[in-house]
């Protein structure tokens, strides 16, 4: 592909800019000050997205015992994902060009000076695409946590998370983004439906499914301590989504703009459409199912925004809402699997929903990519392509990480602990 | 002396409190408190977990006046707590055998 050649010659420029620290190359980066600017705000609304938007968004769903377990699984992952992202990460997953996986040449950031430039973004600073990458890394992370919540060890939850980013997440970020082997078969995926949201979506159904059901699922009331503060925390995801999609962009320019014309009306769009659902199939629109509604579409218009018109953002919500709200209501249920929050059924189905979409409604006339409606076949096939690698990587690495984590210690609290709450048990701390 | 304790729903606390101030009851202490009695509870749908919410919020009154009084006490908090719907509450009278102010160490009447 001729966007993969051109991103090999500017990692080989970038390389060389390293190594000999030549003016005339480092010249070449032209940095530009709005590209920054924006850039910048980006990464702060990302990184509000995990904290504290997606603390808040689970905290509210769980049970009163729960809330601070459960926010405490975002906020270390948050800390040490981006450590890790930082000593090794980042270069794994974004400098160099190997099929398979990067280079250690950007090891605890060595080499990145004031003047590098990442080929993938090369009008602002490498150091602000390594920050504004990072964030996704984190949050990626911290929503597989939603699927074992209420039962998962903190301890063992925490060697997950550090290995699954390493294993699981830099590898696909790299295939997708970072020159590998689907970004060289041309997949089309703008801020992460694969790479972010099936990802996580899968890890998560296989991790409930491996560490099991909560104690008392499908007899016990599981309501909700305190939709309000997912309702807050839902605000925050959507504003925050602004600078996920908008910001993958990688600059301030139109494409930026119309990413998040697509992003806010998808989730507009699949918040109407949960809520017609419910007010439809139970008599009563419920609060949980507006923020699931929004929240789906959000997830489900991620790989698109970017690709396609803002209108068509209306259509991806409207089959997120559908989609969605059948997996999450219908599908959970008739398999049996105790997926917690519904990383699965929201993020893990929204993201492949949105991913084929892309394939579907890619528009030329937003950044020169056509899908099928513009006469490109083809692309629906490389879409279904990277959902089959991401869903396979993401499903047998995630089961092996558990299966082997799991030879040291337990996943999960004792029966006893998971009933008194995590909050007591895990981090001596409680909610009066 | 009379303990009266009257189980009501909620919303009416208002009314009973100025019902109450009325007939000159001037003192009360009062819990948030769940249950339930032939009202049983209600169903909610957390998307599509169904789960059967049995202890409904109440609130719970407790008053202490002389025995002479509890009668007409017991009256009134009956009609304003009273809506005509399942649910609305009740109301139990217990005796009292000792009282005391902390303050001023007044006893029994004197501390009510």
């Amino acid at each position: 592909m001729r966007v993969a050649s051109l991103a090999r010659a500017a990692v080989t420029a970038g390389a060389l800019t390293v190594l000999t620290a030549a003016p005339a190359l480092a010249q070449t980066a032209k940095i530009d000050p709005a590209d920054t600017a924006w850039m910048i705000a980006a990464t702060a609304l990302v990184l509000m997205m995990s904290i504290p938007g997606l603390a808040l968004f689970y905290a509210g769903m769980v049970r009163k015992k729960n809330v601070l377990a459960t926010m405490a699984q975002t906020l270390a992952v948050t800390a040490v994902c981006s450590l890790l992202w930082a000593v090794v990460g980042y270069s794994l997953a974004f400098y160099g060009d190997g099929l398979a996986l990067g280079t250690l040449g950007r090891l605890m950031l060595g080499g990145m000076t004031t003047m590098t430039i990442s080929p993938f973004a090369p009008t602002i600073p490498e150091a602000l695409f390594m920050i504004y990458q990072m964030t996704f890394a984190v949050i990626t992370v911290a929503l597989v946590a939603g699927s074992v919540a209420d039962r998962m060890r903190f301890s063992t939850f925490m060697w997950f998370a550090a290995l699954w980013l390493l294993v699981v997440y830099v590898p696909i970020a790299h295939w997708v983004w970072g020159g590998g082997f689907l970004y060289a078969a041309g997949v089309l995926d703008f801020a992460g439906g694969t790479v972010v949201h099936l990802n996580a979506g899968v890890a998560g159904l296989v991790a409930a499914v491996v560490i099991g059901a909560r104690y008392g699922y499908g007899s016990d009331n599981f309501a909700p301590y305190d939709l309000a503060l997912a309702v807050i925390g839902t605000g925050m995801l959507w504003v925050g989504w602004f600078g996920f999609n908008g910001g993958s962009a990688l600059a301030a320019n139109s494409r930026a703009v119309f990413a998040i014309v697509a992003t806010h009306l998808a989730a507009s769009t699949g918040a109407v459409t949960w809520m017609a659902l419910e007010w439809w199939k139970r008599g009563k629109p419920s609060v949980l199912g507006m923020i699931s509604g929004a929240v789906a579409g959000l997830g489900t218009i991620t790989p698109a925004s970017g690709f396609v018109e803002p209108w068509q953002g209306i259509v991806i919500g409207l089959a997120a809402g559908l989609i969605c709200f059948w997996s999450c209501t219908w599908l959970k249920l008739a398999c049996g699997y105790d997926d917690s929050l519904d990383v699965f059924g929201v993020h893990g189905v929204g993201g492949a929903t949105g991913t084929l979409l892309t394939g579907v409604f890619a528009a030329p006339a937003v950044s020169g990519a056509a899908g099928l409606l513009a006469g490109n076949a083809q692309q629906v096939l490389i879409q279904l392509y990277a959902i089959a690698v991401t869903t396979v990587w993401s499903g047998i690495a995630t089961f092996v990480l558990l299966k082997a984590i799991a030879a040291f210690g337990p996943l999960r609290v004792n029966k006893q602990n998971e009933i008194e709450g995590l909050d007591v048990t895990q981090h001596g701390e409680a909610l009066q | 002396m009379k303990q009266i304790i009257a189980i009501i729903k909620p919303f009416k606390l208002e009314d009973v409190r100025d019902a109450l101030l009325r007939i000159g009851v001037y003192g009360m202490t009062i819990s948030e408190v769940k249950g339930y009695g032939r009202q049983k509870g209600h169903t909610e749908i957390y998307r599509g977990a169904e789960y059967a919410v049995n202890f409904l919020p109440k609130v719970r009154i407790e008053i202490v006046v002389p025995a002479d009084d509890a009668d007409r006490v017991v009256e009134t908090i009956a009609a304003a707590a009273k809506t005509g719907q399942i649910g609305d509450g009740k109301i139990f009278v217990a005796p009292i055998d000792h009282a005391m102010r902390i303050r001023t160490g007044e006893t029994d009447a004197g501390a009510l």
